[in-house]
């Protein structure tokens, strides 16, 4: 398959062999399971259940709200202990609704709805309705409601259906395995995605450093016509989703664009099989696949992990951390996140638990900037991180706005490149967040301007009208006829 | 077991540090370093480490008045290069104290006063060279031809001592000009560039350094080997060197094409005095050149452009000083004129628009 060249990118110490070779292996049930009312983008849960009810595997305990939203289900039968706030899997480690779930050990299946017994029959409505009440979204990590991605299709023409499977981070090889291991629940859950897009097309895209996973899935694809497994080069950030559908298409997606408007919708192979459960079997997102791994983990391994298992129970199913352990990281290394504590709780978007010793974040003090231009040469997205992290330095964020900070996606190759160890991404989602927190703050001033000015145009209206009822009425005792023939 | 949430990521980090790169730049100096101290002997010697000592003590001085440790004005290794550079751009057998003040120069006014590492808008090195050629032009323009240490023409250690640290040694009888210099001589005096050429060593012999002139204008193949050695470990790019000394060759043989009388040939532009030195390690000094590509294509085009001016029309023969500093000044101005599109953008920064869009 022709590829196309994408601009910038590293290649980073990968180190994918801790566990690549790991197979799968389930989690035994933990004792207690802590359920997040938001595990995805866009409104929380609303809870269905009450502390002390008994649930069956697969029950909902709270649907989601609004358009964007997702309902979580449990992941085993058991009784509700407690709906309450608790610490959220996020490096603010603020508290965040939380449903605790204490497992009775029997995992008895609730009831399911049923099978969809020929996707490609069903309405594209009735799969996304389907995907939405399964509570799956982005198991990339974006974890974005994959229902109201598959509603692309109802505003834009789709031609391609790319299946991510990248997987540019260092460390993380979930999806790997996920393609080894279950090739063919991949591909059938492309054609469903691809049959509720109304996207003719359908490309699984593998970096080449995962030739097993290219071979497994070019078997299970080889009876589809329309599905394409095309091997890309190892480049990260490869799996950032414009990239990957520029090197796959060679379209550009406009800045402020989504894929959709170029024709393109990009979903995780993770997701692919989340779809496959639940429309072949019903089955609701109830567990993912992580990749525990990193220098300080004991035994690093590829894990399918209930929903809500604590971290510090998943770790010590991996032998535990040795003691120089010195980051705990959710996701890959890149661009994951800081965990504030081991008692959070495995959620949708946890696609890699990581415990990293010093020598592999090789951490160091923060140097001046001797302008080397290497954050230039090396973002993926044409921006200038030097010059913008100048800016931010001095808050000057509506200068940093307007080359492009809002552009950035976060990727770390500025800060990985970086000889002096300047934590650019750090100033840059500080900016980003400011930014948005200036725009709410404007909008809601300019709201406030709107209401008042309305408030005052009111009154005048009013007062208005009354003076015109006065004169009106001192016209009618000065020349009460007039007031006759009118009539 | 420590938790620790003070950063975003990434979490990971390549290899890379300023001391790596420092050293590294240092590394690719040194053959052509070494070759130069042999070929002027002692009093390169003691020259090359009066400069680099007068550096790095003006350097620790400058962090203890900031309030920093001392120790840590060698740790980034950019002072090293500073002094290197500079001594590399002095005539070999230069008194001492041309050195110190060259140093100074460099260092206190040129570095720190500016803020330190990173802050500097012009080339340290080359101002302590330019200054010091603007006030000491005798000093600065006394060549010696080439007396390689252990030959019989060097002189003794005693007579080196004397050269780099005594008073007034006179270098009339043994003193040249360089090959940039004799030529703008000898067109004053009404002799055309092609009959004063023909009293120059031959290009290959320009290119071997056995000649008169600065430490680093002289030994171009080790120079160049250095240059690529740096491309090769990704410190710099091909951009700066590509543009600087193709502007050079290209206007030198445009021009000597026309008129052969009146200017000196690209190849000969090339060879001679400190382009090579220039293009590879003063140019392409990451503090004072542009930090993106097509800025520093504009960057070298104008280096190239200025250097064959200042050689060409100018008092001065050599060029190079000069315009690396005059092009340091329109860094910043490159640097806003010359950004990469940004992806999913129009160069003027408009969202790129969709098929079917107006």
């Amino acid at each position: 398959m022709k590829l196309f060249p994408i601009m910038g990118g590293i290649h980073p110490d990968y180190r994918k062999e801790l566990a690549s070779e790991k197979a799968i292996v389930p989690m035994p049930i933990p004792a207690t399971l802590y359920l997040p009312l938001q595990q995805h983008m866009g409104a929380p849960g609303i809870t269905t259940v009450e502390p002390g009810t008994e649930v069956k595997k697969g029950q909902v305990l709270a649907r989601g709200q609004g358009l964007v939203s997702a309902p979580v289900h449990a992941p085993t039968s058991g009784r509700i202990a407690a709906i309450t706030e608790m610490m959220a899997p996020h490096p603010s480690g603020l508290p965040t609704m939380t449903i605790i779930l204490d497992s009775d050990g029997k995992d008895e299946w609730g009831d399911l709805p049923a099978a969809i017994a020929d996707p490609f029959a069903a309405s594209a409505q009735e799969i996304r309705d389907r995907v939405a009440v399964s509570g799956i979204v982005g198991l990339g990590g974006a974890t974005f409601p994959s229902a109201v991605k598959l509603g692309l299709g109802n505003q834009h023409k789709l031609e391609i259906l790319v299946l991510n499977g990248a997987e540019c981070e260092p460390y993380l090889c979930c999806d790997d395995r996920v393609m080894r291991e279950h090739a063919d629940e991949v591909v059938d859950g492309a054609r469903i995605m691809a049959h509720a897009l109304g996207a003719p097309q359908i490309i699984i895209a593998v970096e080449d450093n995962k030739p097993q996973a290219i071979t497994a899935l070019t078997q299970a694809a080889s009876a589809f016509t329309n599905v394409t497994v095309a091997s890309v080069p190892v480049q990260y950030p490869m799996g950032a989703e414009r990239h990957l559908t520029q090197a796959l298409t060679g379209r550009e997606t406009p800045a402020r664009k989504l894929t959709a408007d170029v024709g393109v919708v990009v979903h995780n192979v993770a997701t692919a099989r989340a779809v496959h459960q639940a429309v072949r079997f019903g089955r609701p997102l109830l567990s993912r696949v992580v990749t525990v791994s990193g220098g300080a983990v004991a035994e690093p391994k590829n894990v399918e992990v209930l929903l809500g298992t604590r971290v510090a129970e998943l770790l010590a199913f991996c032998g535990g951390l040795s003691k120089d352990s010195r980051r705990i990281i959710s996701g890959g290394p890149m661009m994951g996140q800081p965990l504030p504590s081991l008692d959070v709780p495995v959620v949708k978007g946890t696609s890699g638990i990581l415990a990293l010793t010093k020598a592999e974040t090789k951490e160091n003090a923060t140097q001046p900037c001797i302008r080397c231009g290497s954050c230039v040469s090396y973002c993926p997205c044409g921006l200038v991180p030097v010059e913008m992290a100048a800016f931010i330095r001095s808050e000057k964020l509506e200068e940093a706005a307007k080359i492009g900070v809002q552009d950035c996606v976060s990727c770390g190759s500025c800060s990985y490149i970086c000889p002096s160890h300047i934590p650019l991404v750090h100033y840059f989602n500080y900016a980003k967040g400011r930014i948005a927190a200036l725009d709410r703050e404007r909008r809601k001033a300019d709201q406030t301007k709107a209401l008042v000015s309305a408030h005052n145009a009111r009154l005048e209206r009013a007062a208005q009208a009354k003076r015109e009822a006065a004169a009106r009425a001192k016209a009618q005792s000065e020349n009460p006829d007039a007031g006759r023939v009118n009539a | 077991m420590s938790i620790v949430v003070d950063k975003s990521g990434p979490f990971t980090h390549g290899s890379n540090n300023v001391q790596k790169t420092m050293f590294t730049v240092l590394a690719a100096l040194t053959p052509a370093t070494l070759f130069n101290l042999w070929l002027f002997g002692w009093p390169a010697i003691f020259l090359f480490l009066v400069t680099m000592l007068s550096c790095v003590g003006c350097e620790a001085l400058c962090m203890r008045m900031r309030g920093d440790s001392p120790e840590r004005a060698l740790s980034d290794g950019s002072v090293l290069i500073t002094g290197w550079l500079l001594a590399l751009s002095l005539p070999p057998w230069a008194p001492w104290w041309v050195a110190a003040i060259a140093s100074i120069f460099a260092v206190l006014l040129a570095k720190h006063a500016f803020g330190g590492l990173g802050q500097n808008v012009f080339n340290p090195a080359m101002i302590g060279r330019v200054v010091v050629l603007v006030s000491f032009p005798v000093q600065m323009t006394a060549f010696v031809p080439s007396k390689p240490l252990f030959s019989a023409a060097a002189p003794s250690f005693a007579e080196s001592l004397h050269v780099t640290f005594g008073r007034g040694v006179s270098l009339d009888g043994i003193s040249a000009a360089s090959q940039l210099g004799f030529i703008k001589t000898e067109l004053a005096r009404g002799i055309p560039v092609n009959q004063s050429l023909a009293h120059l060593p031959s290009l290959s012999e320009l290119m071997l350094g056995f000649h008169p002139g600065s430490m680093g204008e002289t030994a171009v193949p080790l120079i160049l080997l250095g240059g690529l050695f740096l491309m090769w470990r990704k410190i710099i790019s091909w951009h700066i060197p590509v543009a600087m000394l193709g502007t050079l060759f290209v206007l030198g043989t445009i021009f000597s094409t026309m008129d052969p009388g009146r200017h000196a040939t690209g190849m000969f532009h090339l060879l001679s005095g400190a382009s090579f030195l220039g293009a590879f390690f003063i140019a392409t000094d990451y503090v004072t050149s542009p930090v993106s590509k097509s800025g520093q294509l504009a960057f070298g085009i104008g280096i190239g452009l200025l250097t064959w001016i200042i050689r060409t029309y100018a008092g001065y023969p050599e060029g190079v000083a000069f315009a690396v500093l005059l092009m340091n000044a329109l860094t910043p101005i490159l640097d806003q004129h010359f950004r990469p599109r940004v992806f999913g953008r129009t160069r003027q920064g408009a969202p790129l628009p969709l098929k079917g869009d107006k």
